[in-house]
């Protein structure tokens, strides 16, 4: 335990005033920790690695960690992403945005970031709610929930991130919650190693907000729904329609191949300066 | 001396930009369609491949502006170009640039609006929206070119000050502007004067992101270079981590900007034309000082005394410049494609010196020599 925590501590900017701005019993941690794990594993540099985020509660991580790291405006965090990336190739370029932050003002740029194919590594902390600014709804909100802008119930149909992104053409989709950890690291680490660009929704709880309006009260409820609703990719496989309504798919959805375009670039650039 | 120069070339403002660009150092730039500013986009795709840069056409303007930013923090001259649309959309970012201190360069080819306005047709409507499009208590520095060669040279200076002050330079120009052809002859490589951002000279460990080395720009490592610090929108402290303190807050907001404003000696830019023995002065900018320039010529002829003064930098507002113009004049006269934007400034700096006379056009046509005479000699006293 000790070990572990001090391993941590080795990616923690040790000059930034803790503790975080996340509440007690927030998944975004979970994340956090199994990210920097990834990293330490596949063994990057911290200055090769680049955090970019837009605005929101998962959006605060980079502050905590020692990377080069880009708190960037809201939903835009591909947009920037995207610039440094083509700027400099041989950085790794990895965004952290929410699901208000990456469906709904930022779901144009996430949909074009997945088509133009930009090796950037996306992870969006779904917690289906806005949790930051008070409990409103957001593009994953069930349907029918009570929230703080919905207080008669949501009347909107929640976004599949996953399958949208997929729909727009990222050669790697993966989907997991922060209870199944030994799953998310595996997510992380594909997509890391992925050439292209890649996309990892997590379920996390927002104990504060989405809980309260589910009636899950705590940490460990909500991290006990995750566990009882994930359906895994085979399982799903062999299951109707019906009996997947409510359930959460886990594992990875897609992985594919697709020209990149920083490589694609790299290559016209080339002919061009003909080196 | 004119062996040195380059043989002429036939270059449309648009062009011209791309050409001061480039040789400024861009190696950046991200774009989305928009009459009267897609040459840039279109001139730079073919350019910026053989100049070892990166060209981009990103899905909306905010996302272009998004891109630039993130490109000039791994290290790269970064632009972008868009007309009054995309200008609106650029204003959060353009914020962000500010805030967190990024050089870059953000060309407005203005067309007539509000909204989608007269594509596609000049005015400069956009001038009081180049310094306060985004929210928020902040410096600007907005320059405006009257000519293809001034588009050219104003752009390379534009990532000058981008580059010494670490701060969005914007580029205002006009569709008039944006799309004359003119012959030019461009300087040699080697004979211009290119700016660089501040480098930190201090070991990673040493280096404070955000803190001010007296001359209130921090030296600016690129990302991946061993410096790792954190940008953010945020208020922050030099560190550049999210402050409330009220005295980091104050120092942070103060010092963005006295880095500009302990410098508005060196930003009094415009050329004066016959105002040696001027009673009267027109103050113009962009494509109405073209018209300046010849109905002074005219009202000269006739015997009148009037000058020219060309604002090549339209923010910060020139104030000791315009004071000593209101002092020495009897009269002004600001011919604007809008309905008083810079004229407005001129009466603020004026404190009753003299009287400021203004001619507005708002239809989309350009304001010709001929109404500015006309308005000379009706106001010339």
């Amino acid at each position: 335990m000790k070990e572990s925590s001090h391993f941590v501590h080795k990616y923690l900017r040790s000059s930034k005033r803790f503790p975080h701005i996340w509440c007690a019993g927030c998944g975004i941690g979970i994340f956090m920790q199994a990210l920097i794990r990834v990293i330490d594993k596949i063994g990057y540099s911290k200055d090769e690695v680049v955090l970019v985020s837009g605005i929101g509660c998962s959006s605060r991580l980079p502050v905590y960690v020692d990377f080069n790291t880009l708190h960037a405006t809201h939903g835009r965090a591909l947009t920037f992403a995207t610039g440094v990336k083509l700027a400099n190739p041989r950085l790794k370029v990895i965004t952290i945005m929410g699901d208000g932050d990456a469906a709904s003002i930022g779901g144009n740029h996430l949909i074009h970031a997945a088509r133009r194919n930009v090796e950037i590594v996306s992870f969006v902390i779904n917690n289906q709610v806005y949790g930051m600014t008070g409990g409103q709804s957001s593009p994953t909100t069930p349907y029918g929930l009570k929230t703080t802008s919905a207080p008669y119930g949501n009347l909107e149909a929640p976004f599949d991130i996953s399958r949208l992104v997929e729909a727009a053409g990222a050669v790697f989709v993966g989907r997991t919650t922060v209870y199944h950890t030994p799953q998310l690291e595996r997510l992380i680490e594909k997509s890391l190693k992925k050439d292209g660009f890649s996309m990892v929704e997590v379920l996390a709880q927002c104990v504060t907000y989405s809980g309260r309006w589910m009636g899950l009260a705590s940490p460990v409820e909500m991290m006990a729904w995750q566990r009882d609703n994930a359906i895994t990719v085979e399982k799903a496989a062999e299951m109707n329609e019906t009996e997947l309504a409510g359930k959460v798919v886990i594992g990875v959805l897609v992985d594919r191949e697709r020209p990149i375009y920083d490589k694609e670039y790299g290559k016209l650039a080339r002919e061009k300066l003909k080196v | 001396m004119k062996s040195r120069k380059q043989s002429q070339v036939l270059l449309q403002g648009n062009e011209a930009c791309v050409r001061g660009a480039i040789a400024a150092g861009c190696r950046f730039y991200a774009g989305y369609p928009i009459t009267p500013a897609t040459e840039i986009m279109e001139y730079m795709a073919r350019q910026l491949p053989e100049a070892g840069g990166v060209c981009i056409q990103m899905e909306d303007e905010i996302a272009s502006m998004g891109a630039i930013i993130g490109a000039s923090l791994a290290g790269s001259k970064s632009m972008t170009a868009t007309s009054g649309p995309g200008f609106s959309l650029m204003q959060e970012h353009i914020g962000y640039a500010c805030m967190a201190e990024v050089p870059c360069v953000v060309v407005d080819v203005m067309r007539a609006g509000p909204s989608t306005g007269l594509p596609t047709q000049a005015a400069q409507g956009d001038v009081m929206q180049a310094r306060w499009g985004t929210h928020g208590d902040h410096s600007i520095i907005v320059l405006a070119p009257s000519s293809v060669y001034e588009f050219y040279e104003l752009t390379i200076q534009a990532f000058n000050l981008a580059e010494r002050y670490r701060t969005p330079t914007i580029l205002l120009a006009d569709e008039i502007v944006g799309h004359m052809r003119e012959g030019v002859s461009l300087p040699p490589q080697g004979e211009l004067e290119i700016e660089n951002r501040p480098r930190p000279t201090v070991p990673p460990e040493w280096h404070v992101p955000y803190g001010d080395p007296g001359t209130g720009v921090p030296p600016m490592p690129a990302f991946g270079e061993g410096y790792r610090y954190h940008v953010t929108g945020l208020h922050h402290d030099v560190r550049g981590y999210p402050t409330t303190r009220p005295d980091e807050v104050q120092a942070l907001m103060r010092r963005l900007f006295s880095k500009i404003s302990n410098d508005f000696e060196r930003l009094q830019w415009c050329d004066s034309y016959f105002t040696e023995d001027a009673e009267m002065t027109v103050i113009a900018y962009g494509c109405v000082a073209r018209a300046g320039l010849q109905a002074v010529k005219e009202a000269r002829q006739k015997g009148l005394k009037v000058g020219l003064v060309k604002l090549k930098i339209l923010w910060p507002f020139m104030r000791r410049t315009i004071t000593g113009i209101t002092e020495s004049s009897r009269v002004i006269l600001v011919p604007e494609m809008n309905v008083g934007q810079i004229s407005r400034e001129v009466k603020r700096v004026n404190q009753g010196s003299c009287e400021i006379a203004t001619l507005n056009k708002i239809d989309g046509t350009a304001i010709t020599p001929g109404e500015i005479l006309s308005k000379i000699e009706e106001v010339y006293r």
